[in-house]
């Protein structure tokens, strides 16, 4: 009598460390083969975009560090496009190569968090340590412009919130940073913050060949994703798949090089595509990625350092007046006050502004009524399109394959769930 | 290609689709509105023509517009007394579920706003779809054109209550297990129906009506006149963004 195998199910998650977060992914079994994938989200579903409709617009922008919380600035950049759209006005030069240098600083620190955790998945545990060295480097830039290391809340309707540092903050000498090893951390540090990124371009290719000395050649780490979850090009286009997940399917798109904002058309960068569509494409996509932000980070500092400027717009329903202006205006003084409490009104009308995040196009769909308030804000995070194919992208494949899916995709739950 | 570049998207889609679109191109955004029977149809030949080609399907979502254009302050009349110092209105976050707000006369409340992109030929449309009946808001689903829209719709039916007719799996996607109601519905308190605590007695987690947060919010929600101004301006310096 032959012997009948059921089916069984399984969850995945929400505590796994693998599931990225939040995700509890329940999977229906054959063995170990995937028959069905089941994700379910919304874990972390916190009302974002409810949430700032109850606010005036400038209030809202923190909470757009806190949807794709490592790559913070981009999440920004679409929000406050959206809002510049509709009240037709545009940042200063000065401001939009700031943008664009910490977008793409952003996408280093993405990437470098993304590598860092997939190959932590899927069994090679140093390069997440070599990752993080980097990450600190960057987030120390976060701190000198915006005061945090992750949540900023720098970018503003109208430009950036103030203008570089002068001076990076150095370390100071303990017990367990002292003598040479001191001297060696402060080095980057004597000059102002573009000198510091200078020293930093510089350095950190020879830090990508470290990781992909790690990795590229790596035998296991070429069995656990060659092959493995490949995606046809239709296929990505189908599921409104964007940013890596489809240059990794050999479709040329980049929203900075197709549809350029801020200062990308000035840039002089190029977009790596891939050719089967698996997880080993995808990851050399993005490796490469990092050295074309690296580019791309080394010419705005180019640029940063020559021109001074300012770096927010002189509209004072927009932008507030500067403190020592406030003390003596009158007008000044009332404009501050607006803004702070009331705000300001953005026409009625409505938009949709999108940017290449690292993940892929984080979109902020804006509609206005003309108040102080945003009417609706829908906010488009890659994250959500991606996952939502991966019932149809693992059938068939086996349970460990979903672990470098679950990787590849680059989720995070911020957005997702938004 | 050469006839592409001669006509705008705006032109070619009347010239194909007559008066099934109702076509408005503001700040160079190409916006489309039609009604929920050509969905379909509309969606699949933009879709396939060569014309058009809008191979994704970027982003979906759903909005309320009960209580658009309402506002919690006057500031457009003053009486002797000045500007009302009060404020009034049911804005956001305001009330909570037993004083929601109220709203007979609002044909079309729901709509179903799709973001399409083109790869090939580099474009944008957005389509909009108001649903006819606000008790039943009913749209078709897109899951069958482009699939990966299953989750935007399983979204805007979430959040919204938007019935998208045809989907196959319509569950809730981000509310909690069990969750009542459409929370991102104009009349739905910000500050939700329930709460959850744990309760030491049953040794389980337990639902409670809200009670530890009353309704807040710190600014009114004002229109102003001289946003009108801006937006006029706005409009004339049409062409400095590209999408």
């Amino acid at each position: 009598m032959a012997q009948e195998i059921r089916n069984y199910t399984m969850n995945f998650g929400p505590q796994h460390p693998a599931a990225h977060g939040v995700l509890r992914l329940v999977l229906e079994m054959d063995g170990e083969t995937i028959v069905r994938a089941d994700p379910h989200i919304g874990l972390l579903h916190r009302g974002t975009e409810k949430l700032a409709e109850s606010k005036p617009f400038n209030q809202s922008i923190g909470y757009m560090d806190r949807l794709d919380y490592v790559s913070m600035m981009c999440n920004e950049h679409a929000y406050v496009r959206a809002i510049e759209n509709l009240l037709g006005i545009e940042a200063p030069e000065r401001a939009q190569y700031i943008r664009t240098m910490f977008d793409e600083i952003t996408r280093i620190l993405n990437h470098l968090m993304w590598v860092g955790s997939n190959a932590l998945d899927l069994g090679a545990m140093a390069v997440f340590l070599y990752a993080f060295r980097e990450r600190e480097e960057l987030m120390d830039v976060y701190e000198a412009v915006s005061g945090a290391r992750m949540h900023a809340t720098y970018y503003r309707p109208g430009g950036v919130y103030r203008d570089l540092p002068d001076h990076m903050s150095q370390y100071r000498e303990s017990p367990w940073h002292k003598g040479k090893d001191l001297k060696r951390l402060n080095s980057w540090r004597e000059g102002s913050m573009l000198d510091y990124l200078d020293a930093f371009t510089d350095d950190f290719p020879k830090k990508v060949d470290e990781y992909e000395e790690l990795l590229t050649g790596n035998r296991i780490w070429k069995q656990r994703t060659v092959g493995i979850g490949v995606i046809s090009p239709e296929q990505a286009q189908a599921w409104g798949m964007t940013g890596a997940m489809l240059r990794g399917s050999g479709v040329a798109w980049d929203l900075r090089k197709k549809q350029p904002y801020a200062k990308y058309a000035e840039m002089d960068f190029d977009i790596p595509v891939g050719v089967q569509g698996d997880c080993y494409d995808r990851y050399l996509v993005r490796v490469e990625e990092m050295r074309q932000s690296n580019r791309i980070i080394k010419q705005c500092v180019k640029w940063l350092k020559a021109n001074p400027g300012p770096v927010m717009v002189e509209n004072f329903k927009v932008a507030p007046p500067r403190r020592e202006v406030m003390k003596e205006d009158m007008e000044a003084m009332i404009h501050h006050f607006k803004l702070f409490s009331e705000g300001y009104g953005v026409p009625a009308g409505e938009t949709y502004a999108a940017v290449e995040a690292p993940k892929g196009e984080f979109g902020c769909y804006l509609v206005s009524d003309g108040a102080n308030k945003p009417f609706r804000v829908h906010l488009r995070a890659p994250g959500f399109a991606h996952l939502s194919s991966i019932d149809a992208i693992v059938r068939g494949h086996l349970l460990a394959d979903v672990v470098a899916m679950i990787g590849t995709y680059d989720l995070v739950f911020g957005e997702v769930d938004r | 290609m050469t006839d592409m570049q001669k006509t705008s998207l705006a032109e070619r889609l009347a010239a194909r689709f007559g008066d099934t679109l109702k076509i408005s191109v503001v700040r160079n955004e190409t916006v489309a509105e039609l009604a929920a029977a050509d969905l379909l149809a509309v969606a699949t030949a933009l879709r396939d023509e060569p014309g058009f080609r809008f191979s994704e399907l970027v982003d979906l979502c759903g909005v309320d517009y009960f209580g658009y254009g309402q506002t919690e302050w006057d500031t457009s009349d003053v009486s002797w007394t000045g500007f009302s110092r009060g404020v009034e209105g049911e804005a956001v976050g305001r009330f909570d579920w037993a004083d929601r707000p109220h709203d007979v006369n609002h044909p079309h409340r729901f709509a179903s706003v799709m973001q399409l992109l083109s790869i090939e030929h580099n474009q944008r449309l957005r389509l909009r779809v108001f649903c006819a009946d606000d008790s039943l808001p009913l749209v078709p689903s897109l899951t069958a054109v482009w699939p990966g829209v299953n989750w935007f719709e399983r979204e805007a039916f979430d959040l919204y209550g938007i019935i998208y007719d045809g989907h196959p799996d319509l569950r809730r996607i981000l509310t909690d297990y069990g969750f009542v109601g459409h929370p991102f519905r104009k009349d739905f308190p910000l500050i939700g129906n329930v709460e959850v605590r744990y309760d030491a007695e049953q040794k389980r987690v337990v639902y409670e009506p809200v009670t530890s947060v009353v309704p807040r919010v710190g600014v009114p929600r004002v229109i102003r006149d001289d946003a009108d101004l801006m937006q006029a301006k706005a409009e004339a310096a049409d062409d400095w963004r590209r999408n």
